[in-house]
């Protein structure tokens, strides 16, 4: 009986004492682009907007419950039914705060819109429920998918405590590898239902729609390398939660030995498979 | 006054047949009323009981209790439920109600149509919910049903979308009920600008419920022809478009969210003054308020859609016209703190319910802006973020102005006082608790966590237990609301006319418990102006 009494009250334990990973975020990430960062001020510059206007209406609310409480025999002035000049104040006030976030909200999405001169274009395929990536123009390609801890964690009553496995659902098998410094477009669409490609480092969240090509693009500051995670944002069926995106950035020499070894290999593997008759054959064609 | 000795007369003179049959073919408002309130009820606590589920997977990380494609059939049944089976029927409920009372009028001017609207609602609601228990289970793409997830669907396809055509038959009926009612049937001297705001609101509500009702209507009719006929209006292959039924399902969808909200301003509008012994401020820019929102409820639809990959111009379009929504939005909340200024404020359940709307509706509010922003939205779309945003907006804004409404009615439906001390628990106790369910959702959307998943990166673990936990104690607390309706409806101090010290309105001329048909007489201009005098100027 003991023993069911100290499990249930660890099991209380556990519910109320933060767990060792403990995190409590309250913020979204500053990000690691010039547009990420200026998408993150326009996010404080909204927030902070919101919080005074919120001091100003709560405080008004909040004095007139205790101010004007019946039962301090506080008497109704039934005749103030109408101001006109306080309903033109309260009117223009949020017209000239409302221009005040439009222009850098405007600014930001038009910076965001434009991927023009890009350095490098990957085509990101959103799959039920693995993303592909496709290095346009290398022929480097790869499919990227959970990876096997956190796909046995996640199966119904798998036992498996999933703080025991690192990056628990953000982690896969083959990350999509970028450059930093360098301006990267993507080509986002899906073959099957809609997904949504989402770093929140980049500040990029695109829709991936069967039969559509959406782009986006991003220029990572250069000097930065990590990994950087995110998921699908986009309800796109049973396993829509398992299927993380996971991008390595690499300085832009790393990431040329990174195309390069992926493109030897990929010749490798084409040689070995190629049929022995069709070797020589092709010999001569080279020679002349 | 010289109303309720006729009144009294009148009662003696009833028919109506007893039993369930009186349910079945009533054709009285304040009966269809009762049903609509009682099968809002029984809705809310079946969704309700999805939302308890969806947060007991989500107390941890891990599944511990259901198939992810059962966990996208309860949060997308959970959304069709609440708003479709528990808000919208809750407004028609109290629409059947009030109006004829408030407006002078004895009845709807269509009474048989208003019992065929509320009674294709429980079958509609059946066949979506038996769905659960097909081979395939109930629906699971999402209330918003994109294609062409949506069509990988099976079985229970064709059932939701024929449960939602019913919905929305019922709807529209119960929208022309209320246009003709209030145009025809307003009593002499009842001009349109002397009508209470709730009658305001509901009469705009009900045009945008004739406008959109059919759009979704065909909407999901297309889907069906996709699926089962070959035609490929939202199919990429055969050149149709699927990013069109997004556009064409929130041109549905965000006047859609009016609906559920502006009924709400109505009510809000009647609880403050009145507990604040003082009229209504700017009467009349609260009606243009609730007409300018109604009218950019049909240009910002796209602002659902900011990923989806629109054109530069129709983002910025969008975003600035969403912007604008803050002006009147800012206007009604500016009003309701002017009225409560230099009044005479006591704080009843109706009252503390209409001031916990005011200030968590504004919260709801201020993530509304943010999410305005498209740039900013890039990060919000589709996150916790989001969800915290409309259900900030939805639940201590609509549902909890349903409740404050129930309060300060109910002595006027059943004429008995309920009880007060209860009640006050149900506010304090819902007020506390849906702040620790929601407001954590905040900071899980900003910290990366997309909605609509089952299991989720440790991470998040801190602030989804708490807001599961906040979530068990809303749920469990939302129980008190039908013991004290119950408890009120059996017996009760009795209540007086007027009710409340200070309420003004034609409902509150009338004898409580109100008379089976309320007004057979028309009220006089006296009686009008007397309810009139504290409620607007013009």
């Amino acid at each position: 009986m003991t023993k069911y009494l100290g499990r249930l009250a660890i099991a209380l334990l556990s519910l109320i004492a933060p767990a060792a990973h403990a995190e409590w975020a309250l913020n979204m990430p500053k990000g690691i682009t010039a547009v990420s960062r200026s998408v993150y001020g326009l996010h404080m510059l909204a927030f902070w907007i919101c919080v005074w206007i919120g001091v100003f209406v709560f405080g008004w609310m909040i004095y007139s419950i205790v101010a004007f409480r019946h039962s301090k025999g506080a008497v109704a002035d039934a005749k103030l039914v109408h101001n006109t000049k306080a309903e033109i104040i309260w009117t223009t006030i949020p017209v000239i705060i409302l221009i005040g976030l439009a222009v850098p909200a405007t600014k930001t999405l038009i910076e965001t819109d434009d991927a023009s001169n890009s350095q490098l274009t990957i085509r990101v395929t959103g799959y039920q429920w693995k993303w592909g990536y496709e290095y346009v123009g290398t022929g480097v390609s790869l499919l990227s998918t959970l990876d096997e801890k956190s796909n046995a964690a996640r199966q119904l009553g798998s036992g498996i405590d999933p703080f025991t496995v690192e990056h628990y659902l953000l982690n896969v098998d083959h990350p999509l590898i970028v450059p930093a410094g360098t301006k990267v477009r993507l080509l986002i669409t899906a073959q099957d239902v809609i997904h949504s490609w989402w770093l929140p480092v980049l500040a990029i969240k695109k829709d991936a729609i069967p039969g559509f090509v959406n782009e986006a693009w991003f220029t990572i500051d250069a000097g930065t390398v990590g990994t950087y995670r995110g998921q699908c944002a986009e309800l796109c069926g049973r396993d829509h939660g398992f299927m993380p995106i996971v991008v390595e950035v690499k300085s832009k020499d790393d990431f040329d030995t990174w195309i390069k070894t992926q493109q030897a290999a990929n010749a490798a593997a084409a040689a070995a498979a190629a049929p022995p008759a069709a070797a020589p054959a092709a010999a001569p064609a080279k020679a002349g | 006054m010289a109303y309720s000795d006729h009144t009294a007369a009148h009662g003696d003179h009833e028919h109506r047949p007893s039993g369930i049959w009186r349910w079945l073919s009533t054709t009285n408002h304040k009966d269809i009323g009762t049903l609509y309130l009682v099968f809002s009820c029984v809705m809310f606590f079946v969704g309700g009981l999805m939302a308890m589920l969806i947060r007991m997977e989500l107390l941890k990380p891990g599944l511990q209790f259901f198939d992810p494609s059962l966990f996208n059939s309860l949060t997308t049944v959970h959304a069709l439920a609440m708003i479709f089976g528990a808000v919208m029927p809750a407004w028609v409920g109290l629409a059947n109600w009030m109006i004829p009372m408030q407006i002078g009028a004895p009845d709807m001017a269509l009474p048989r149509m208003n019992n065929f609207s509320f009674w294709i609602l429980p079958f509609a609601f059946m066949l979506l919910l038996s769905t659960f228990f097909i081979p395939g289970g109930a629906p699971a793409g999402g209330w918003t049903l994109y294609p062409p997830l949506v069509l990988q669907g099976g079985n229970s396809l064709p059932l939701a979308i024929f449960a939602i055509h019913l919905m929305g038959a019922s709807s529209i009926m119960g929208a022309i009920n209320v246009i003709v009612t209030i145009m025809n049937m307003r009593a002499p001297g009842m001009t349109l600008l002397r009508m209470p705001l709730f009658v305001w609101t509901w009469l705009i509500t009900a045009y945008l419920l004739i406008a959109v009702m059919p759009v979704l209507a065909g909407a999901v009719t297309m889907l069906l022809t996709d699926h089962f006929f070959g035609t490929s209006f939202f199919s990429a292959s055969g050149g149709g478009d699927p990013v069109m039924f997004q556009h064409i399902f929130w041109f549905f969808g965000h006047p859609e969210v009016y609906i559920l909200i502006l009924p709400a301003f109505g009510v809000v509008s009647e609880i403050i003054p009145t507990f604040s012994r003082k009229p209504l401020f700017g009467y009349s820019a609260m009606v243009y308020a609730t007409a300018s929102i109604a009218f950019l409820s049909f240009i910002v639809w796209a602002h659902h859609m900011f990923t989806v990959g629109m054109p530069l111009a129709a983002e910025l379009f969008f975003m600035l016209s969403t912007m604008l929504i803050a002006i009147p939005t800012g206007v009604k909340v500016f009003n309701w703190c002017a009225t409560m200024w230099r009044g005479s404020l006591s704080f009843e359940p109706p009252m503390l319910f209409a001031l916990s709307f005011l200030f968590l509706f504004t919260i709801g509010g201020f993530s509304g802006l943010m999410l305005a922003m498209a740039p900013a939205d890039f990060q919000y779309q589709d996150t916790y973020f989001v969800v915290a945003h409309f259900h900030y907006v939805l639940v201590p804004g609509s549902i909890f102005a349903i409740m404050g409404g129930v309060y300060y009615w109910l002595p006027k439906w059943t004429g008995h006082m309920y009880n007060m001390t209860l009640a006050k628990w149900h506010f304090w106790l819902s007020t506390i608790f849906v702040n620790v369910l929601f407001f954590p959702q905040h900071f899980l959307g900003l910290a990366g966590m997309p909605r609509r998943i089952p299991d989720y990166a440790t991470q998040f673990a801190d602030w989804n237990r708490v807001s599961s936990l906040g979530g068990f104690a809303f749920g469990l607390s939302q129980v008190l609301f039908p013991i004290i309706i119950i408890q009120c409806v059996r017996g009760g101090e009795k209540a007086t006319n007027q009710v409340w010290e200070s309420a003004h309105g034609l409902e509150w001329e009338l004898p409580s418990p109100a008379p089976y048909h309320s007004w057979q007489d028309a009220p006089t201009l006296a009686t009008i102006e007397h309810g009139a005098e504290h409620g607007n100027t013009m």
